[in-house]
């Protein structure tokens, strides 16, 4: 632990540690804007001047690493003229633009230039321009603003593993290129972050709002199963944006590109009054009343055992839970938030959550993906994967379809029969995951939710077994379960968690489909689910709640405008089992109303008012009933209990769920950004239309 | 304002670039230099191989193809080549001939030469290549050929030394007419020695030292 005066002030930091960093510990504020934590060292844009006693001249102390005894000054006047003509340089070619630049109000440049940059330049020759680059729908760019730092060059290439950023050309000439190539990537809009200056934008953002105009609501994400913590931007009624929100433990401090920029399609297709399907076949502008009379005339005289329930994957726990009240009080055990048909879920909860944690995927030393895409179905976990992976070179080993994950891996199979091999022992890589000290598995939905789902479950629960996924903790080493299911809804954890599920004598998904084909299913209540086969429902009376007019609300008799992520407080649980927290951030639009409140409207229209009045006392049973959500963002380890089923597996290869990361749900399919992804980077999936999941 | 010419990297697209059996044997003993995995290592190694091949030039498709046998991705290759001066990501002429403007040579003259040459070439501007596909012409920095300045240097080979106007001229000359030419000095000294005769050690071979002298 080297000891350093910073300032007059000693402090003693952890060897091999920066300069820069030891600063900051010891309270001293260093400019940069090549220097990125999560990034590699550069050492370029030389902001980060600091005096090194008996050095000759200033040292960029983001590349110099500590020493003994080291004596620095960050606020002598030596380094302030020094960081002036660092600045005096960085403008020369910088253009005068900010009162039109997106940047402006949250940028580095502009921000440092106030504590050091001149009041006039002293220079008279041309500045230089650089012509824009395309790098697909999701970043603009004014290259004229760049100040050459190499983050995004570095972001792409060691965080989102796609080498498509470079630098060419040098000197006066370089330039910042991707071969007019669009980024290839699910983390692209990072770069918008990570770039210090306004020359990589965002696109869909651009001049649209002020950061100064725009109310700020701490929220978390529903676009997949990770629940990335976000800043929902909003102006008036409207979300304008989505920014990552650091959290070490899920998101770091990115989010994908479908949680930043499928915002816009809050804004399209929604569902803003009720309506009830007339005589004539045609779905009819009514108010809530008429809607909720036309529910309970239908459902009077219905026998309990003739509806049934869906909850789709964005609901929050509080309206599953109200559904599930609500359907308990109509007598009907036919309730399942599993929309994919999915029949494993129902034992304990480390059967169907990410029981390492994300961030535990740090200490993981040997991985197999099994039927998953992580890349696309939890871009965050493939993210902590790559990072883990280049940390150790770890080996990655893939059953399913072969795809690029950003990092080296190893194709061992396409379907069940190459799992049993392993769970078996017969398979080379069993031999590298009982090796490992914290060998990992992750099961994805396109191995669970399938026929044979609770036996693939028994499967892999067999070979996390033998190859000694999970342990006990052991003196100094904690704890370690590498059973890992990776869900890809949002809702999915929060539903099996409160037991969204069939009761006794219940239907699941799959047989509510084909009840209502044949008739047994009368009425069918769709809480915000779309990724179904909505042909099949063609039969029964069906009721749709939700925030857009995807395919749920087509098929619907009545409909009933609910709240998205943005428009409501909700409580969500991510793939961990980590219990957080979203907030409203704008109201729902027109008639539109929170989902809980909905269903408790409706419950006292149909005769017995569920026992909440408020959001207090509903998550007050919610609590009760499942302690799990009293503890927010916290993860409680879930027990190893038995779970899975024995059973003959088809030998089927596991097929990915997604086809377009783009256009995943009914907020991303409304979105005219992910319309314009998909057509730039989503090539080949031609094949996937409106309501694939 | 000044506009960078560049685009990011438009050079014109050639069709399919692989190496030629010899070529992909110097590349393969050039890639067996480095460690394994550290096959990057060799990447101007191969780049100067394909420049050859390819009349002097990196096309889109040979920096591809190079990427291809390093295991690189692409925009790591273009970084190198764009970096480099040495490497043309333009067709060049048959003979490129790149003057030296550095200060020695600047001093003695260089603009005159260039002037010379673009005329000879009969091109208007510097990378330009001549209607006839002999030459192009380009101004480079120093080559370390100061003691024989002015110069310059034809097809990163061979040096032309101690040029006027019409001796630059007359090198070009001879080039398209493929007559041959004698590298080195124009003027006719030898090497790098005084242009007008020695101006050291002259007594030596005036009035040899007398004997015992300096013992």
């Amino acid at each position: 632990m080297p000891k350093l005066t910073i300032d007059d002030k000693e402090i003693e930091v952890p060897a091999g540690v920066t300069v820069l960093q030891a600063c900051e510990m010891a309270g001293a504020e260093i400019p940069r804007f090549c220097y990125h934590e999560r990034l590699s060292v550069a050492g370029n844009c030389r902001m980060c001047l600091v005096e090194l006693e008996r050095a000759p001249k200033p040292i960029a102390s983001c590349a110099m690493p500590v020493g003994e005894g080291m004596v620095i000054r960050t606020d002598s006047e030596k380094i302030r003229k020094a960081r002036n003509g660092v600045m005096e340089f960085l403008l020369i070619n910088h253009p005068l633009d900010c009162p039109i630049c997106d940047q402006g109000g949250e940028c580095d440049l502009q921000d440092q230039a106030m504590a050091y940059g001149f009041d006039h330049s002293r220079f008279e020759e041309n500045k230089r321009a650089v012509p824009e680059k395309y790098m697909g729908p999701l970043i603009k760019t004014i290259m004229t603003r760049c100040i050459h730092c190499t983050r995004c060059v570095r972001f792409a290439t060691e965080i989102a593993g796609v080498e498509d950023i470079g630098l060419l050309n040098r000197g006066e000439h370089a330039e910042i290129s991707t071969l007019e190539r669009a980024i290839d990537s699910e983390l692209s809009g990072n770069l918008v972050d990570v770039c210090p200056v306004g020359a990589l934008t965002s696109a869909p953002y651009q001049f649209a709002a002020r950061p100064w105009e725009l109310r700020k609501t701490l929220s978390i994400d529903v676009m997949d199963a990770v629940g990335s913590n976000i800043r929902v931007d909003a102006r008036g009624r409207h979300v304008m944006r989505v920014l990552p929100r650091l959290h070490e433990g899920i998101n770091e401090e990115w989010i994908a590109d479908k949680t930043r920029h499928a915002c816009d399609g809050l804004a399209r297709q929604r569902l803003d009054r009720p309506y009830v399907r007339g005589a004539d076949g045609r779905l009819k502008a009514a108010s809530w009343s008429e809607a909720f009379s036309a529910v309970a005339a239908r459902l009077k005289g219905t026998d309990g055992k003739k509806i049934a329930a869906i909850a789709g994957d964005l609901c929050d726990a509080e309206s599953m839970l109200a559904l599930k009240d609500l359907m308990a009080n109509l007598g009907s055990p036919n309730l399942d938030c599993r929309q994919d048909g999915a029949t494993v879920g129902e034992g304990p909860r480390s059967s169907y959550l990410f029981n390492s944690s994300i961030a535990g995927i740090e200490r993981a030393d040997a991985v197999l993906i099994v039927g998953s895409n992580p890349r696309w179905e939890a871009p965050m976990v493939n993210a902590r994967i790559r990072k883990r992976f280049l940390q150790t070179g770890m080996p990655v080993g893939v059953i399913g379809e072969n795809v690029d994950l950003t990092y080296q891996t190893q194709y061992l199979g396409a379907g069940p029969e190459t799992l049993k091999e392993l769970a078996e022992g017969r398979h080379p890589f069993a031999e590298v995951l009982e090796k490992a000290t914290h060998p990992m598995l992750i099961l994805g939905s396109g191995a669970l939710a399938r026929a044979d789902g609770p036996a693939i479950l028994a499967l892999a629960r067999a070979l996390a077994e033998k190859a000694g996924m999970v342990k006990e903790a052991s003196g100094d080493e904690p704890a370690w379960n590498g059973f890992n299911v990776l869900q890809r809804a949002a809702s999915r954890v929060a539903g099996l968690d409160i037991g969204f599920l069939p009761g006794e004598g219940g239907r699941a998904t799959a047989e509510i489909l084909s009840g209502a084909e044949s008739g047994e299913i009368e009425v069918v209540y769709l809480l915000g689910a779309d990724e179904l086969d909505t042909a099949r429902l063609a039969k029964a009376f069906v009721i749709y709640q939700g925030h857009h007019g995807d395919a749920g609300a087509q098929a619907a008799d009545v409909i009933l405008p609910g709240a998205a992520y943005t428009e409501k407080n909700g409580t969500f649980v991510n793939t961990e089992g980590r219990v957080q927290l979203g907030r409203l951030a704008v109201f729902p639009p027109g008639e539109a109303r929170e989902d809980w409140t909905i269903l408790r409207a409706l419950s006292g229209e149909l005769g017995e008012a569920l026992p909440y009045d408020n959001l207090g006392m509903l998550r007050a049973s919610l609590v009760e009933r499942c302690p799990v959500f009293a503890a927010i963002d916290q993860i409680e380890p879930a027990a190893w209990e038995p779970f899975g089923q024995d059973g003959s597996v088809d030998s089927a290869p596991f097929v990915m769920p997604i086809a377009n990361y783009y256009m995943t749900d009914p907020i991303s399919r409304s979105s005219e950004t992910m319309a314009r992804c998909t057509e730039a980077l989503n090539k080949g999936a031609e094949k996937a239309t409106g309501t694939d999941g | 304002m000044r506009v960078l010419k560049t685009t990011s990297y438009d050079a014109p697209r050639t069709d399919g670039f692989a190496f030629t059996a010899e070529n992909k044997a110097k590349a393969d003993a050039y890639r067996a230099r480095y460690p394994e995995g550290r096959e990057a290592s060799a990447v101007l190694w191969l780049l100067y191989l394909a420049q050859e091949q390819n009349d002097g030039w990196v096309s889109n498709d040979a920096i591809e193809y190079v990427a291809a046998e390093l295991g690189m991705a692409p925009i790591r290759v273009y970084e190198v080549a764009s970096f480099y001066t040495m490497f043309n990501l333009r067709p060049v002429g048959r003979y490129l001939v790149q003057v030296c403007r550095t200060t020695s040579c600047w001093m003695r003259g260089s603009d005159a030469i260039t002037k010379a040459c673009l005329e000879e070439a009969g091109t208007a501007s510097l990378g330009e290549v001549s209607d006839d596909g002999v030459f192009s012409v380009v101004e480079v920095e120093c080559l370390g050929a100061c003691c024989n300045a002015p110069m310059f240097q034809v097809n990163d080979r061979n040096y032309f030394e101690d040029l006027t106007p019409e001796s630059a001229r007359a090198v070009m000359a001879k080039l398209r007419a493929g007559e041959e030419v004698k590298p080195g000095s124009q003027s006719g000294r030898a090497g790098s020695e005084p242009q007008d005769g020695a101006k050291t050690l002259l007594h030596l071979a005036q009035s040899p030292a007398p004997a015992g002298e300096g013992a």
